[in-house]
């Protein structure tokens, strides 16, 4: 059987980049026998019975936190929300200081969103007795969002490697783009990257992906054209002259997707801004659009980690 | 690890296959309810033989599942690393049928016991039988086998090693010492 690679060798999920392509093809297999989990009359399975999880959610985030919370809740944990608004952060209270007190109260894993890069990291280290999972942190990584990507990838073309994806949209401030890119190329699919100058960071053909300058280059011969949300929480000010010319530029149209080779898939990792990256007919056209696939994945591959994760360490027997 | 004996050859086992199967059909009356359910991974080999052979006899085809108990099992946090996961398939509800687990060893029973957890967990069904290739005894649950293959004395320190073409090129059962 495959006993060398049964096993993910952290305690903790922090980022694509530190996974291997067997680790990724374990979560990936692991998640197809969670998928069947939230087929069944009870969706509930005793694998985590007794371990307490904390969602500690420093960001606004609607789908990922959720999402954590079913996977979470099927596998039998106690979970524990905790947002930044209405706790003790309000009152200046820092990141450590939060989480040692949660810490002090014995979870077995922590699910961390934060805007800061490296914060899961900052936790990992210093719990040494617990898992940290990365939810997202500023514009760093997303890994179970790209592992869910991957998910929905493999589940519809039976393969990731030499897959075409292409990724359109801001590469700059986008924290999924940089975990898909590690899990992609590390899987040996064929990247292509195509956003407005300002929305492109220099020098990033170095992570092994190709950079086009128009959205109609990076369509042909892909397989998968993944659209990506205009942050504009981060941007500051606007990239671009406006959300108009945006979409009349980089935006995902219907004329745009019929130029593409028969059979693309269409993604989006939510929340979607519609007439901004992608038009609506394209979005909810489900015979391209795997969208809400992701979504109903997401929870699978959440399972998959926190299975994982939750094993003996976890469980304070050493 | 030492062979000390080598219980059952491709043949014999194959016979015993087709008695257990022979003994689930008289056993039952009628095979509409009938569903076979092999606990994997060894179960599932043997479980489909049986079905093949209640087939064969019958004239028509039985319901066939597959459970995976991984996620019932009582000892999942105290072993590391985490035991693969793989889907459930069972072809309909089970609900009002007589299930047939199939495994290949029965030992503590405590892996009997995680089946019957995962198995209500899909709805109620109205009996379940337990059938199994290799009864070995030192049962730590109070759970038993209604149709056995060969039944094995043994000692607590000795391993039962069921080979299967399925899953490991050949058909053979090894008694080995530790």
């Amino acid at each position: 059987m495959r006993t060398a690679s049964s096993a993910l060798k952290s305690k903790d999920l922090l980022g694509i980049e530190l996974l291997t392509p067997e680790e990724i093809t374990l979560i990936l297999d692991t998640a197809e026998g969670f998928k069947e989990v939230s087929e069944r009359p009870v969706k509930k399975v005793p694998a985590l019975r007794g371990q307490l999880i904390i969602n500690l959610f420093m960001e606004a985030s609607t789908r990922t936190r959720v999402s954590f919370e079913i996977a979470e809740k099927r596998l039998s944990a106690d979970t524990l929300n905790f947002a930044a608004s209405g706790s003790a952060v309000e009152k200046g209270e820092t990141l450590i200081d939060t989480a040692e007190n949660l810490v002090a109260m014995h979870p077995n894993m922590i699910v961390i969103r934060h805007k800061h890069p490296g914060s899961p990291r900052m936790l990992a280290d210093r719990f040494e007795n617990i898992s940290i999972i990365n939810a997202g942190d500023g514009a760093h990584e997303h890994p179970t969002q790209a592992l869910l990507d991957a998910f929905t990838i493999r589940e519809r073309l039976g393969r990731l490697q030499g897959v075409n994806v292409s990724i359109i949209g801001d590469i700059k401030y986008s924290r999924v783009v940089r975990s898909n890119i590690h899990l992609l190329t590390k899987m040996k699919a064929n990247v292509t990257l195509a956003a407005p100058p300002t929305l492109m960071p220099a020098e990033i053909e170095q992570m092994g992906v190709r950079v086009v300058h128009s959205l109609d280059e990076a369509i042909e011969g892909a397989d998968v054209i993944m659209m990506l949300r205009i942050q504009l929480e981060r941007q500051g000010k606007l990239s671009f002259p406006s959300l108009r010319e945006y979409y009349n530029t980089f935006g995902l149209t219907r004329e745009r997707v019929r130029r593409a080779k028969a059979g693309v898939l269409v993604m989006h990792p939510g929340p979607m801004n519609r007439g901004v990256e992608i038009a609506s007919d394209v979005a909810d056209d489900p015979k391209v659009s795997v969208i809400l696939d992701q979504v109903t994945n997401g929870v699978a591959v959440r399972m998959a980690v926190l299975y994982l994760l939750g094993g003996a360490h976890a469980g304070g027997s050493e | 690890m030492n062979v000390k004996k080598r219980l059952l050859d491709g043949p014999r086992m194959n016979r015993a296959i087709k008695r257990m199967a022979i003994e689930v059909v008289e056993r039952n009356r009628g095979l509409d309810d009938l569903m076979i359910v092999g606990i994997r991974s060894r179960g599932v080999p043997i479980g489909e033989r049986m079905a093949k052979e209640i087939e064969e006899m019958e004239g028509t085809p039985v319901s066939f599942g597959i459970l995976d108990i991984t996620l019932y099992r009582d000892d999942l946090t105290l072993v590391a690393p985490q035991p693969v996961v793989k889907p459930t398939k069972l072809p309909e509800p089970i609900d009002d049928k007589v299930i047939v687990l199939v495994d290949d060893v029965l030992y503590t029973g405590r892996t009997v016991r995680s089946a019957l957890d995962a198995l209500i967990d899909f709805g109620r069904p109205r009996q379940v039988m337990l059938a199994v290739l290799i009864d070995r005894g030192h049962r730590e649950l109070p759970i038993h086998a209604d149709v056995i293959g060969k039944t094995v004395p043994t000692d607590a320190n000795e391993v039962i090693k069921v080979k299967l073409t399925e899953t490991d090129g050949e058909d053979e059962v090894l008694i080995m010492e530790k």
